[in-house]
């Protein structure tokens, strides 16, 4: 069987959960093998082979981190040739972040190969292929596709797809990479960090709950019933635009586009700016003073209300049912 | 500095925008198209720097179908200086791959110091292209600045991650997209409208940049689509007005679909 190669995720060794999902997905196509790059692998290597890593190619680089993107397409470029090219390799997957997707549109043009971006599910195709399925115009059609040439280079969402354990115990293969000039000319120069929350990341998160425009600038009562629910909190432009939320909690075309199982939008209206982020959500909740609020169209519950009386109730409800 | 601003040409979000029956590309001719709302920010940056700097020029340049000429011509009334159509019938259906070479090859005779892009599309949205134009050109990229500025032969751009907000250099030439929290896009005055119809916008082919014209198109795409599927309107879900117990209800639905 070919390998699936996964690029791992991670901060200093730390994996996210994306790259459990994607190794999960890997195992339906072939062998997963996991890409490393740069610091902790040590730590990152139990969990990796907990979710089915048969085979990890690890790229030490103390300074991977340093710079933008390229560096991890040459360690992915090398692990390709490490595992034999297009005649040993199915598929390369990496996760559907705007890095994810850069790394994976440089390396497409490297490999000579096709590439799919924002791939929401992928299953064996003919011939040994792989076919997968974009959401495509604010997830209004649904997109099946597969690559024509070359090692298909596939970019999948985060929550595409259930981690599930498959203990494996991954054969190690260290390469020395040297990165070309190229890939130190953009350098990070600083990292400004913001304050940590002990919320999950909006990306990943399994539940959302977003404040919008009916905030009025008070996201006390969104935080609080995010809270109870374990939820990350998102809000919408017009409440990011007016200074209320930081950019980065930002859902919709312009800011995160996520796919959680529950997704809660509180004085939010809809607009297809709004929607192309979150439409692609399992279920979704929304409360809004005006009936005729777009948001109700895609909403599996609504409440006609003020957001204020019905999110600190819910709240409360939510933490009696928890005990 | 020379600034090459990359724009598209795209369906307009408002309307109804669906894909070709016949061979599932987006149907760019049965909708009306604007430039793509998120690559005003790119001109509007571009015009910044050379608002600044008197020797600077801004040249826009799109790859796409005849209307894509409209595209052009709104960034020419906010300012630019001239424009660049790459036009071929060869380039239906042409994938991020093949636009990306159109685009690189468009460049190099065009030369640069600094090329522009805007965060996406806002039809395809891959926010792919800017990647695969660098790698083309051998150069570094810089994506989704918040901010921008040039020092010298050097960009300093700062942009927005999860955990912090990163401040990266790099040197020029550079490619660089930009996000919707640069700048407020001008609009166009009237001085700049009437300005505008008389800016040279030149049509190039596929010759003219030196791609064969089997490298692009449908037939050249290094993926293909095997389907596409309307999905049905998400089913009416169950509405109430909230009468005191809005909230409990709320966390009774969510209990009923075991979600807390």
């Amino acid at each position: 069987m070919s390998q699936i190669l996964v690029l791992v995720d991670h901060v200093e060794g730390s994996v996210r959960k994306t790259t459990f999902e994607l190794l999960t997905m890997a195992r339906r196509l072939g062998d997963p093998a996991a890409v490393f790059v740069g610091r902790g692998w040590d730590a990152a290597a139990p969990a990796l082979g907990e979710y089915g890593a048969e085979k990890a190619y690890v790229v030490p680089a103390e300074d991977a981190d340093d710079y933008l993107v390229v560096p991890k397409v040459e360690a992915l470029q090398a692990a390709v040739e490490a595992a034999g090219g297009a005649g040993g390799v199915g598929a390369v997957l990496v996760a559907s972040s705007s890095e994810g997707k850069e790394i994976a549109g440089r390396l497409a043009v490297r490999l000579g190969s096709g590439v799919i971006t924002d791939a929401v599910d992928i299953e064996p195709g003919d011939d040994a292929g792989v076919e997968t399925t974009q959401a495509a115009f604010a997830g209004g059609y649904a997109v099946k596709a597969h690559v024509t040439r070359g090692i298909p280079v596939i970019t999948v969402k985060p929550n595409s797809a259930t981690p599930e354990a498959g203990p494996a115990q991954p054969e190690v293969e260290t390469l020395d990479v040297a990165f070309s000039d190229a890939a130190r000319k953009a350098r990070i120069v600083e990292r400004k960090p913001k304050a940590k929350t002990s919320r999950p990341d909006l990306s990943e998160a399994l539940i959302v709950v977003s404040g919008g425009r009916g905030t009025n600038g008070d996201f006390g009562p969104v935080e609080a019933f995010a809270d109870v629910l374990g939820a990350a909190v998102g809000a919408s432009r017009a409440a990011v635009d007016a200074g209320w939320y930081p950019h980065s909690n930002q859902v919709g075309q312009t800011g995160k586009q996520v796919s959680p199982q529950l997704y809660v939008a509180a004085g939010i209206s809809g607009a297809i700016q709004h929607r192309a982020g979150m439409q692609t959500s399992k279920t979704i909740v929304a409360i809004n003073k005006d009936p005729e609020a777009p948001i109700f169209e895609l909403a599996d519950f609504g409440v006609v209300g003020d957001l204020f009386a019905v999110l600190p109730q819910a709240t409360e409800e939510a933490a009696k049912r928890k005990g | 500095m020379k600034i090459v601003v990359c724009v598209k040409y795209v369906p307009d979000a408002q309307a109804d925008r669906r894909f070709d029956d016949a061979d599932h590309t987006v149907d760019r001719g049965g909708t009306d198209g604007i430039l793509s709302e998120l690559d005003e920010y790119a001109v509007e940056e571009a015009l910044q720097i050379a608002d600044a700097d008197q020797d600077s020029t801004v040249t826009v340049l799109t790859v796409g179908p005849g209307q894509a000429t409209d595209a052009l011509r709104k960034a020419l009334q906010m300012g630019a200086t001239d424009a660049v159509h790459v036009l071929d019938d060869a380039l239906h259906g042409s994938d991020a791959l093949a636009t990306s070479l159109v685009l690189a090859k468009a460049l190099q005779k065009l030369e640069f110091d600094l090329v522009l892009f805007g965060m996406a599309s806002t039809d395809g949205g891959m926010s792919v292209v800017p990647a695969m134009v660098a790698e083309r050109l051998g150069l570094p990229q810089v994506t989704f600045a918040g901010s921008l500025t040039v020092e010298g032969d050097a960009v300093r751009i700062e942009r927005d991650g999860d955990s912090s907000t990163e401040v990266v250099e790099s040197s020029l030439p550079a490619v660089v997209s930009v996000t919707d929290q640069i700048n407020d896009p001008r609009y166009p005055s009237f001085k700049g409208i009437m300005a505008a119809k008389k800016k040279p916008v030149q049509t190039w082919s596929l010759a003219d940049v030196g791609v064969d014209p089997s490298d692009v198109g449908l037939a050249a795409a290094w993926s293909t689509v095997d389907a596409v599927t309307a999905r049905p309107p998400r089913q009416k879900g169950q509405i109430v007005a909230d009468e005191g117990d809005g909230g409990r209800k709320l966390v009774e639905f969510l209990a009923t679909a075991k979600l807390v």
